[in-house]
């Protein structure tokens, strides 16, 4: 029992960073109909960029205050989004307004490309660790209730904990702040929120923004976790099947799709895994968004899609 | 004029269709003669277009069954209803836009091809003698709308008058002996609908073909069809001869009363 | 004042549906093979064969595949990777358990196979569109990664899935040298291409843009969504099967699935956006494109920025390479959407007319 729920804990700490991945999905398709491809290698890039600010710009600065390195880091690599939200914004999205979903998806996998050639060619292309202070050390919990208590990993509990309050700050700001109700305006209806005045350019700018931030928040922990190395721009494709579960346009569903998959991919690895070969974590994943490909096309929360003719 | 109105061709009975509670079409019963040109009119979302796209099985009614020359349909689907004989034009244009003109008329001959993927990949017999027999009657098609100078035009740098009438050389290289067309003149100056009044007598004319159109100008519907259904917020309020129906006092309240 | 079709009238409907209906063109591409099945194996050292050549004519294959079904059938794909693998292991298998199978018929069961795959894959379009079928596609692709690396049935339980075949030939043709197998696969390549044209321009093809360009209207005439579409699955698996058991067989002889990894499938995609959607000749235009790029960088690079007094490091190399990939990606799909190939055309296009613009 104990052993159970401890992967079930386990797996729930993926989750919640697939959760964020998938949120960056969900926030840009909601507001432009992109599917943002380059999702993972925006991740990558800003989490890149706060490991490498962190060591620059003390060295610069003359700084030896870890926190106030990190905290610079981290507001510079913001800035740094959104400068590459602006001219995704510029220099692609705004010359393919109208386009097919399948055509802007692969225009992000280019933008993916270019990001991941441009941030390994200014911040290198090795491993760098991301230090922020995460405790390292695990920690026993509940140990009356169980025989030997569960093991639980201190740094994967603060994660969360950050997730969480990143999903609340977005939420409140998608309700409470006029910029968030003019994104869900635009999220219904790009026409109608154009015609009463939403400038959809600033409203696309904003969202990547948000996105960027939201990918250097996964980054950060993503980073501090497990190292800043090329392989984080895969969590992409982590993060796909979440969005097919969660429905593309539920932020919510972002959030449970991923703890769901999180979960079942840690499970399945240990109770299914031995049975059939292992390694099975990825294409566990895919084969659940097959299944509701095939039979519920719009996930758990999405909007169900209507062909007009 | 050698056409003859024939017997009942295509039967409507009670369809009623919604869209997840909204009521589209309730209860509508009419039927179409063989050879006749046949009018649907009413206001814009009266439910015409819906009418249509339940006949050739775009929509599926939640009530309501149609017979076709006898034989009843409960569940139509576009590709039985192109089996059966019925082709149609869209409202809005929907050509194959990255095919040239004969591509998009050969599309039309799709159904009588016999000759299988294997023999195609081949380019075999069969499939070339088919290919050469098929493109022999889409120049057919194309003499009769007199597009000879665009067939090697992609369909999507043509204008919209032209595009139109590809969309009905498209439905016509099917040889249909129902044509739908769903408001074939929208959008057009009158030129070119003087033009398609003639295709459209033409092909009624010459190969016999039974019209259902849906159509707003009042004066070309009255003018070229036989019969006329009219329809107004789903629900049939008019049926009959052109005259009868524009003397009908609740069609005269539907268009003057309710929209103006 | 070449290239003009000038009095040259077709009297029939059979002339006018040739492949090339302009003599010109005839005459260029019967050239263009002489020259390729006797002139380059006269010219060309083995070097420019196997890192070039052979590459480029297989992946041709490959993305001739691919843009049957998102160029021609308008559904897109990230697992052509799979469909590679699929046909390489198969085609594996098939040699090694039937003792005496002649190659040509296992590599072409290999591709049967894999059209076999592609078929159960591209169920899920008859449901889903645009990025949902992505992630189906995507879906086969890891399955089939983690198939060939696990499970150890599929690979004569080789160790993580790396499996080696040797002294292939045909009709007592030893295929061994790089002239042998760049002849091979010309000659397999230019028959598929040819079957891929038939088909592009007859009924089949029709059908398979109609669903691309207007589905409900494909539907309305009589064209079946569910045979169009799984056909072009089909077909389309075939022939990036056989490319796979091609690139395994002939071009690298001994491999293992990374071979066939998610990053090819994203390259086959790129070459078909960059040659050209819905044509057959882009598929060419594309493959030498991206099997060219990379070599060309490396020589060039280092060499420009030698000018400028910078050293670019191979890791600098492969970080550009990213880069411009990208960036031409993202460039075709706003400025020619129709890649290479179109502008090949437009060139053509102009050259008919010229001196006269119009």
């Amino acid at each position: 029992m104990g052993f159970f729920l401890e992967t079930l804990i386990g797996g729930l700490m993926a989750g919640m960073l697939y959760s964020l991945v998938a949120l960056g999905f969900v926030l840009i398709f909601k507001a432009s109909g992109v599917f943002n491809f380059a999702q993972g290698a925006m991740v990558l890039f800003a989490a890149l960029a706060m490991a490498r600010f962190a060591v620059w710009i003390p060295a610069w600065l003359g700084l030896d205050s870890p926190f106030l390195a990190n905290t610079i880091a981290f507001l510079a690599a913001g800035a740094l989004m959104f400068v590459v939200a602006w001219l995704v914004e510029r220099l692609v999205l705004r010359h393919l307004v109208n386009q097919e979903g399948a055509t802007l998806l692969m225009a992000t996998l280019g933008i993916a490309y270019v990001l991941e050639g441009v941030g390994t060619s200014i911040f290198g292309s090795d491993v760098y660790k991301i230090d922020i202070g995460m405790p390292k050390d695990p920690v026993m919990i509940l140990e009356g209730s169980f025989e030997g208590g569960l093991l639980i990993n201190k740094e994967d509990f603060v994660a969360a904990l950050i997730a969480a309050v990143l999903v609340a700050l977005l939420a409140l700001f998608f309700q409470k702040t006029v910029t968030g109700r003019a994104l869900r305006a635009v999220a219904d209806d790009h026409q109608a929120a154009q015609s009463i005045g939403i400038p959809l350019n600033r409203i696309w700018v904003i969202v990547w923004c948000v996105a960027g931030v939201v990918a250097l928040v996964a980054g950060v922990i993503w980073g501090s976790k497990l190292g800043v190395q090329f392989s984080l721009a895969t969590v992409a494709l982590r993060g796909l099947p979440v969005v097919i579960l969660g429905g593309l346009t539920s932020i919510p569903g972002a959030i449970i799709g991923g703890l769901i998959i999180g979960v079942g991919e840690k499970l399945s690895e240990v109770y299914l895994g031995p049975m059939i070969g292992g390694g099975i974590e990825i294409w566990f994943a895919y084969q659940l968004a097959l299944v509701f490909l095939l039979f519920r096309p719009q996930g758990l929360f999405g909007e169900k899609i209507i062909d007009r003719v | 004029m050698s056409r003859q109105i024939g017997e009942v061709i295509l039967d409507l009975k009670n369809v009623s269709l919604s869209f997840g509670g909204v009521k589209a079409l309730t209860d509508i019963s009419f039927d179409v003669r063989e050879h006749e040109i046949r009018a649907i009119i009413g206001p814009n979302g009266a439910g015409k277009s819906s009418m249509l796209n339940v006949i050739n099985g775009v929509y599926r009614p939640q009530q309501g069954e149609i017979v076709l020359r006898g034989q009843h349909f409960s569940k139509m689907n576009p590709y039985k209803a192109a089996k059966a004989g019925i082709s149609r034009t869209f409202q809005n244009i929907a050509l194959f836009k990255g095919m040239n003109v004969i591509d998009n008329l050969m599309t039309g001959r799709n159904l009588k091809i016999r000759s299988n993927l294997i023999q195609q990949a081949f380019w075999w017999g069969p499939a070339r003698r088919e290919e050469l027999a098929h493109r022999a009657k889409v120049e057919e098609v194309i003499d009769f709308l007199e597009i000879q100078h665009i067939r090697k035009t992609p369909v999507g740098r043509l204008p919209y008058g032209l595009q139109k009438r590809v969309d009905l050389g498209r439905a016509l290289a099917m040889e249909p002996s129902i044509l739908l067309l769903d408001e074939p003149m929208a959008g057009m100056n009158v030129e070119e609908k003087q033009d398609m009044c003639r295709f459209i007598l033409d092909v009624n004319d010459q190969f016999g073909t039974t019209i259902v159109l849906i159509e707003h100008d009042m004066a070309v519907v009255m003018d070229i069809s036989d019969r006329v259904v009219v329809l107004d917020y789903g629900k049939k309020i008019g049926d009959g001869a052109p005259d009868a129906v524009r003397a009908n006092p609740e069609v005269i309240s539907a268009y003057l009363g309710a929209s103006h | 004042m070449l290239y003009r079709e000038n009095g040259q009238f077709k009297t029939s409907y059979a002339a006018d549906q040739q492949i090339f209906p302009i003599a010109q063109d005839r005459w260029a591409i019967v050239g263009l093979l002489v020259f390729a099945f006797i002139g380059i194996p006269l010219l060309v050292d083995e070097y420019l064969l196997r890192a070039i050549l052979i590459p480029f004519l297989i992946l041709s294959l490959a993305a001739l595949g691919v843009n049957i079904l998102v160029g021609f059938c308008g559904q897109i794909t990230l697992g052509a990777g799979a469909f590679m693998a699929v046909g390489a292991y198969a085609a594996y298998n098939f040699h090694i358990r039937i003792e005496g199978l002649p190659l040509l018929l296992s590599l072409l069961l290999g591709g049967l196979t894999a059209a076999a795959v592609g078929i159960v894959f591209g169920i899920p379009s008859l449901r889903v569109r645009g990025l949902y079928l992505a992630v189906a596609t995507l879906a086969a692709q890891f399955f089939t990664d983690w198939v060939f690396l696990r499970v150890p049935w599929f690979t004569d339980n080789a160790s993580s899935g790396s499996v080696s075949v040797s002294n292939l030939q045909v009709l007592g043709w030893p295929i061994a040298a790089p002239v042998d197998k760049y002849l091979f696969c010309l000659g397999w390549l230019t028959v598929f291409a040819l079957l891929a044209k038939n088909m592009t321009r007859s009924a089949i093809g029709r059908q398979w843009m109609a669903i691309r360009d207007m589905d409900v209207a494909a539907e309305v005439i009589g064209i079946r969504p569910l045979f169009a579409k799984l056909s072009a699955f089909a077909v389309s698996s075939f022939f990036v099967g056989t490319a796979g058991a091609l690139w395994g067989f002939i071009h690298l002889a001994s491999w293992e699935p990374a071979a066939f990894s998610v990053d090819r499938s994203f390259q086959l995609l790129f070459m078909v956006i960059i040659g050209g959607l819905g044509s057959i000749m882009g598929s060419f235009f594309g493959a030498a494109f991206i099997v060219i790029l990379p070599i060309a960088l490396n020589q060039f690079l280092p060499a420009i920025g030698g000018l400028f007094g910078i050293t670019i490091s191979t890791a600098g190399i492969s970080h550009a390479e990213l880069i411009i990939f990208g960036a031409l990606i993202i460039f075709f799909l706003i400025k020619e959407p129709h890649g290479i190939a179109r502008l090949w055309s437009t060139g053509k296009e102009k050259l008919r007319l010229w001196p006269f613009p119009h």
